[in-house]
């Protein structure tokens, strides 16, 4: 009877059975995940199964049951594969049913075949998706998942040692176990990496007597890609869109409901790992025999070698079980709506300390924007904001903050982002310069050569902190990808969508990025709203200063207030008709009193103040003092633009 | 279907056929040196491996099928042959040589001739093995359907020449015996009406019907037509099978069937040769052989028959036999994509003459068979990739863009809608208040400013295209074209974007980033084959659709300047590196503009605020102003619509308003299939209309309508006939033109000096009353001069001071500057510098 460490460590041996028990009924493929599901919502059994984000791809077990927590960055083809297969013995002709399901290669035994005209073949097709680790995602959000995994997993890191000193059963081929070990030799003995280096360079596959050889080293040599730059094949791009990440893209094979899934989704997925070397194998191999035989052909050498990229580089992850997550913080349940009492019980424990937290965050912005309450405020509205809708083509619920005044020269804004870093799950700091406008890629891009989507700065998931520093930014000519590149930010932020360029046609995707601008004087780029800074204090050294801000917070403090930036932006608002009534008179009266100062897109913002406002506060209607605060938040930031426009008026 | 399959379906079963053949595909042998080096190697070469046949053909047999069966291949090479002189058969690699090469494997032991005797015997009862297909029924009832498919209804494009009375298929036989084009496409909906069985069988079994059609289809040629000598035997291309389908939707139960996807090719390969048969001569005695492709590869003769000396047989490549092949990708088109997924792709065979015969951008049709083919992983190794490779093999193409530029109304080709769909829409059409209710819809966030809706719904519309080529006139431009201009941030940007959003072939630029040449088309060396390709811009993209321009004052004069060709003519002449043409532009313009002073300055007229030349002005139709109403009543409701926004629901906000989806079928098939007139009575109204705008200025000695407002209204009043679905244009519409064009008039060409609208605001760019007044000033400039007496110079500061002395108005320095322009136009005096010289 299979027990934990079954399922854990060999998935497929579970799949096996309740193949075998019903086999010629085709619902054992909704066994299969029911029994996964039921697993997996036992006691915390979701930190139980190692991530692909936290360990090392080579220290998984191969086949062995993983999670991975990414953003779906492009999607490939759909593919057929053989659901069932029969393998025979061409001695004994004894045919066994295989189920394809699960694996990139039909297993079968030494003494056997597959029979490809078979009756039982059953066809089917699963869709793979190309995954990366979220974009921009921060560092605490890693080392928190990581570390409740570590205390729970000591047991599978135990049997995960104990299956390199001795191979498991389940898995067949002894070579890859000896990579291990080899692996771990390459650290000690960094010549002998640099000889496997050398060796996979002279044989390119072509030797018939060691063709099992040189592969094999060929597929360690990628894995020691991650550590150092190869000297032979250029490096894969895994196409990040961000520079400078690190993780495993991976391709993850999807086996159910795969239209619900959209590019630029989070999900988890609960899936096999599969790293068969024989994977690369194939690859290599039809790079070099495509040359000669047209059938083979059909792709492109740029389009294989994304689309079967080398699987101790790019794995591949079979999903038993995937979910869309509504946001990437460890310290939230993942899944908010359900009902159940957990969850129900954890919101409204922290919902009853709420107003400490936010005045405990509202002192921790004030000093972080230099003594600027109003400022701070402003910020945490701009935190919590998201677009909770769109009406036809205006996305409601964006809130882009433009902080002008910003001191130039004092690294300011970098130490405000990383700040800003500690607080949200994913960002990005974006310095604006003409050199980063004309040469840096914004917008994905279709290549049709490769059949990919090449990513670009702009694709990023839902709900992530896009910091635009404009302070760095001089005069300058901008050339046409810079004026593409400007055009697309704006287009960001007023239409919360960004347009791929397909080559033959654009395709607009929508996102639900949180834009913070810091400038100098107003921003070049459109915003809701722009808050004036006014410093009360300039500390003389604004790297202490700010370093010595976040010690001074308490670990659990900075935990709470990540949970409450995380936790306000998924609560429902509403108003009320009697403050609705209320807000009217009010406008109306504003608009009597100066027609000019007040419009409709004053009323907008202020509207959208009080939802964040009343949402800050926790509170989920409108009350009529929330709608006077915001009012009397707009004015004060009003006045301080007017105030700002006189000084500058005087200079000039 | 195939009921007598139950125990295998037979689209599996043939798919794993082919497997058997193409997976072990081995490359095309080399050069025979390196075989004399390597006789091993080139053993595994040339030979199929050996445990492969056994386990593949004995299978074959072991099937205690209750069928016969009978061999497609014998046929194909059997009949037609016989009654045809000087035709070579064609093989067609598009059907796959694989299921061919199969049979001829399973007779080679000299079987062959013994099934086509008893095939010949058993007649009727003969099905082709793992189908329901018995070829002499199948061949006589396509026969019947070539004989005898009439419809004279169905019309299409290619049927130029055709009498609809008489057997189509027929008359395009006689087509080919005069063209010399072996090819005959039949439709597979003529089919299907024809013969739903044949139609069912066709679909699934295209591989072994398609032959038989071709053979049919053969005699019937070369029994009427019998000293025809073609290139080949005629070969059947089905196309439109109804089992057209996107992209996404095939899946593996589509495998061998008869498809029709739609797509734009994003690539194509080279031509890649494919040998279909080899030529061997023996290097010892010079004996020759041929060896036909056989799954894929060709089995190198290892030994020669003449000389019997082992391995001396040599590939002589130019006697070989080669056909055409070409790999193609084709991407589904962007209309068919569900938000936020990114495009499929699916690979496309093409054989013979239909290689290059698409290009990377062309939208087309394909009817193909779709095949999977399994991936190998290495042939040491028995396991196997899970995974097929999936491409389709073409046999028919249909560009589905070529003919936009024949026809206009290719979008009711394009877009075909349910019967319930038109129903519902023909419902909707006939509410009465179907036009506020539409008008409504129409981006039902912005609030009010329900005219201008209303104007931008009758451009949604469009008028009727006239034609009055054969008088001299060329074409009546129907596409309605508005300007909006006013303060910033009345949502006049988000207006335009939800009509680019709403319009199938809309454009969205700014004035401020595009460039000429952003909008026209532009020259461009393709990297690749240095070859000039002609761009295109934003207008000719979106011709039959609508081109937003934001941001249209801060659009530079040259650009603008491109735009006067576009808003008329509808056409776009082009001149560069070599390229001269002229494409179609009919797009529809809106525009947005803000006015110079940030702020819209109700002092001064349209032109003045937003500084737009007046022969571009004069061709909107509609020129809105979006100014913020101060008014309590629209502050309250105003408010109240705001105050929604922010805590409605997603749902809550479905129910209230059309949706997004309705308006576009109810206007695309409004734009498709109706095409008002205008009528009796409507044309009286509408001369009245014109002949009552022209009397209003003629009171006060200026001419206050153009024939081009009469155009405007005429095309208004269709866009408005359309809204309701009407053939005929009737007063109403009239009617309505006429207050919309006149709330628009009164909004922009309300000359502010006297609150009179005038049109020749827009028109000349000026108010007559201002005109007049430069006149007067004109002239009195020119009494104070000549009552000075014959000086010949005079100062230019002493002329003003003079000039303002003596006038009872305030005289600025341009007026004065414009009247002395008008008295030098008049050659009365010149200016240099400071100076006043009298001539």
């Amino acid at each position: 009877m299979p027990c934990v460490g079954d399922w854990l460590n060999s998935p497929l041996s579970i799949v096996q059975g309740i193949f075998a028990q019903n086999v010629p009924h085709s619902d054992w493929e909704k066994k299969v995940t029911e029994y996964f599901k039921e697993k997996l919502k036992e006691n915390n059994a979701t930190n139980w199964v190692p991530s692909l984000n936290d360990v090392p791809v080579h220290y998984l077990k191969p086949n062995s049951l993983v999670k991975f927590r990414c953003m779906v960055q492009d999607m490939f083809d759909p593919e057929f594969y053989m659901g069932v297969y029969e393998t025979v013995d061409p001695n004994t002709n004894a045919r066994v049913l295989h189920f394809g399901k699960y694996r990139d290669v039909a297993e079968c035994g030494p003494q056997q075949e597959i029979d490809l005209n078979s009756s039982q073949t059953v066809t089917l097709e699963r869709q793979t998706f190309y995954c990366v680790p979220v974009p921009g995602e921060s560092a605490w959000v890693k080392e928190i998942s990581f570390l409740t995994e570590l205390v729970l997993n000591a047991v599978t890191y135990i049997s995960a040692s104990q299956a390199r000193v001795s191979p498991s059963t389940s898995y067949t081929p002894s070579r890859h176990k000896r990579s291990y070990e080899e692996d771990e030799d390459m650290d000690l003995h960094p010549s002998k990496q640099k000889e496997q280096h050398m060796g996979n360079s002279c044989c390119s596959g072509s030797d018939i007597h060691g063709c099992v050889e040189p592969k094999r080293l060929e597929t360690e040599a990628s894995v020691g890609h991650h550590v150092i730059s190869p000297n032979c094949s250029p490096p894969l791009d895994l196409n990040f869109p961000l520079p400078g990440e690190k993780g495993p893209a991976c391709l993850v094979k999807v086996y159910e409901s795969w239209e619900s899934f959209k590019v630029n989704d989070v999900l988890e997925v609960f899936g096999v790992l599969s790293v068969d070397p024989v994977l690369s194998i194939v690859n290599s191999e039809e790079r070099d025999s495509s040359t000669l035989d047209p059938m083979e052909c059909m792709d492109t050498a740029e389009e294989q070698r994304v689309h079967s990229p080398p699987a101790s580089l790019v794995p591949r992850i079979h999903v038993i079980l995937a979910q869309k997550l509504q946001h990437i913080n460890p310290l939230l349940p993942a899944c908010l709506n359900e009902e159940e009492s957990k969850t129900c019980e954890f919101v409204s424990n922290f919902m009853s300390e709420l107003s400490p937290v936010r005045a405990e965050l509202l002192g921790f912005l004030t000093h972080a924007l230099l003594g600027d309450s109003l400022a701070a405020e402003y910020l945490i509205l701009h935190l919590i904001s998201t677009v909770y809708a769109r009406r036809d083509v205006l996305p409601l619920g964006k809130f882009t903050v433009n902080l002008s005044g910003c001191p130039r020269n004092s690294a300011f804004t970098e130490h405000l982002y990383r700040l800003i870093q500690q607080l949200v799950p994913a960002s990005y700091h974006l310095r604006m310069s003409i050199e980063s406008m004309n040469h840096s890629r914004f917008i994905p891009h279709k290549d049709y050569t490769a059949n990919r989507l090449v990513s670009g700065l702009l694709q990023l998931a839902s709900n992530t902190s896009l910091v635009i520093d404009e302070t760095q930014l001089e005069q300058g000519q901008l050339d046409t990808a810079g004026v593409h590149n400007v055009t697309a930010l704006g287009n960001l932020i007023t239409w919360q969508k960004v347009d791929y360029d397909f080559n033959y046609h654009r395709m607009e995707f929508p996102c639900n990025i949180n834009v913070l601008i810091t400038s100098e004087g107003r921003s070049l780029l459109p915003s809701d709203c722009q808050v004036h800074l006014q410093p009360q204090i300039i500390p003389p050294n604004m790297e202490e200063y700010m370093s010595s801000l976040l010690t001074a917070v308490l670990p659990s403090v900075l935990n709470k207030f990540r949970i409450y930036l995380s936790l306000l932006r998924l609560l429902d608002y509403s108003i009320s008709d009697e403050v609705t009534k209320a807000v009217e008179e009010d406008f109306v009266e504003m608009r009597k009193n100066d027609p000019e100062s007040v419009t409709a897109d004053d009323l907008h913002k202020m509207l959208l103040v009080a939802r964040f406002l009343s949402l800050s506060a926790g509170q989920t209607t409108l009350s009529r003092e929330r709608w006077l605060r915001a009012k009397q938040l707009e004015a004060l930031r009003k006045a301080r633009l007017q105030q700002q426009k006189c000084v500058n008026g005087n200079e000039l | 279907l195939a009921a007598q399959d139950a125990r295998s379906p037979p689209s599996q079963k043939r798919r794993t056929d082919d497997s058997t053949s193409t997976g072990d595909l081995q490359p095309m042998p080399t050069s025979p040196p390196a075989d004399v080096q390597s006789p091993g190697a080139a053993d595994a070469l040339f030979s199929s491996p050996p445990q492969f046949r056994h386990s593949a053909i004995p299978l074959d047999f072991d099937i205690s099928s209750p069928l016969t069966y009978g061999t497609p291949s014998s046929r194909v090479e059997g009949t037609p042959r016989s009654g045809v002189r000087g035709t070579p058969v064609r093989q067609r690699p598009d059907l796959g040589s694989v299921r061919k090469a199969r049979q001829v494997d399973l007779h080679s032991d000299g079987l062959a001739e013994d099934i086509v005797a008893t095939e010949q015997s058993l007649g009727q009862k003969l099905v082709i093995w793992g189908t329901d297909v018995n070829v002499a029924s199948c061949k006589e009832k396509f026969q019947r359907f070539l004989q005898r498919f009439i419809d004279p209804l169905d019309k299409e494009d290619e049927d130029i020449g055709l009498d609809l009375n008489e057997p189509r298929y027929m008359q395009r036989l006689q087509e080919i015996n005069m063209v010399g084009e072996p090819f005959l496409n039949v439709n597979c909906d003529h089919l299907r009406s024809f013969d739903e069985n044949l139609y069912r069988q066709l679909i699934c079994y295209p591989q072994e019907v398609i032959p038989t059609f071709d053979m049919a289809a053969n005699e019937i040629f070369f029994d009427r037509y019998p000293d025809s000598i073609l290139e080949h035997q005629i070969q059947v291309r089905p196309y439109n099978a109804l089992k057209t389908r996107n992209m996404r939707n095939l899946n593996p139960e589509d495998i061998d069937q008869l498809i029709t996807i739609s797509g734009m090719v994003i690539r194509s390969s080279q031509l890649i040769p494919e040998m279909q048969e080899a030529f061997f001569r023996c290097q010892v005695c010079a004996f020759t052989t041929r060896v036909e492709i056989d799954r894929g590869r060709i089995a190198e003769p290892s030994v020669c028959k003449n000389c019997n000396t082992t391995h001396s047989m040599a590939l002589i490549h130019n006697r070989s036999m080669f056909s055409d092949k070409q790999m193609i990708k084709l991407q589904e088109s962007p209309e068919d994509m569900p938000a936020g997924q990114t495009p499929h792709t699916v690979a496309l065979f093409a054989h013979n003459d239909l290689v290059d015969k698409v290009q990377p951008g062309d939208r087309v049709n394909v009817t193909g068979i779709y095949r999977a083919v399994p991936i190998r992983v290495n042939p040491r190794v028995s396991s196997v990739q899970s995974v097929y490779k999936t491409h389709i093999d073409v046999i028919h193409y249909r560009k589905t863009d070529s003919k936009r530029l024949h026809s206009v109304d290719e979008e009711t080709e394009q877009k075909r809608f349910t019967e319930e769909r038109v129903e519902m829409l023909k419902e909707l059409s006939k509410k009465a208040d179907i036009y506020e209710r539409l008008a409504l819809a129409l981006a039902p966030s912005i609030y009010e400013h329900e005219d201008i809706k209303k104007g931008i719904l009758l451009q949604l519309f469009g008028g009727s295209r006239k034609d009055f080529t054969h008088t001299g006139r060329g074409n009546f431009r129907a596409e309605i074209n508005i300007l909006l201009c006013g303060d910033p941030g009345t949502s006049k940007s988000q207006l335009l974007q939800y009509v680019y959003n709403l319009v199938p072939r809309g454009q969205y630029t700014s004035g401020k980033g595009s460039s000429a040449v952003g909008l026209t088309a532009y020259v461009m060396k393709d990297p690749e084959t240095r070859q000039l390709v002609l761009q295109t811009g934003a207008l000719v993209l979106s011709d039959n659709g609508i081109c937003c321009i934001d941001e249209f004052d801060k659009m530079n004069e040259s650009t603008r300047s491109v735009l006067h060709e576009v808003m008329e003519q509808q056409t776009l002449s082009i001149a560069k590196a070599g390229i001269i043409c002229q494409l179609n532009a009919r797009a529809s313009i809106l525009a947005a503009a803000n006015p110079i002073e940030s702020q819209w300055n109700p002092k001064k007229t349209t032109i003045e605020n937003i500084q737009l030349p007046h022969t571009l002005l004069s061709r909107f139709d509609l020129i809105f102003l979006m100014l913020d109403p101060r008014d309590e009543a629209y502050d309250r409701r105003l408010a109240r619509h705001l105050v929604s926004l922010y805590y409605q629901s997603e749902e809550k906000m479905e129910e209230e308003y059309m949706d997004m989806a309705v308006l576009r079928d109810y206007i695309a098939y409004a734009r498709g299939y109706v095409n008002p007139r205008l009528g009796e009575e409507a044309s009286q109204a509408l001369i009245e209309a014109y002949v009552d705008m022209r009397k209003i200025g003629s009171g006060r000695g200026m001419v206050s309508a153009y024939p081009r407002q009469l155009e405007s209204l005429i095309r208004l009043a269709e866009a408005h006939a359309k809204v309701r679905f009407s053939e005929k244009v009737e007063t109403i519409d009239v009617e309505e033109a006429k207050r919309l064009h006149r709330e628009a008039l009164k909004q922009s060409a309300t000359d502010p000096r006297t609150g009179i609208v005038d049109i020749s605001i827009l028109t000349t760019g000026m108010s007559a009353t201002a005109r007049k007044r430069k006149e007067e000033l004109a002239q009195a400039l020119r009494k104070l001069i000549q009552s000075k007496g014959r000086a010949p110079s005079l100062k230019y500061q002493q002329l003003l001071d003079d000039l303002r002395a003596q006038s009872d108005t305030a005289v600025t320095k341009e007026m004065f500057e414009e009247a002395l322009r008008a008295l030098a136009d008049e050659d009365f005096l010149t200016v240099t510098g400071k100076t006043v010289r009298l001539l």
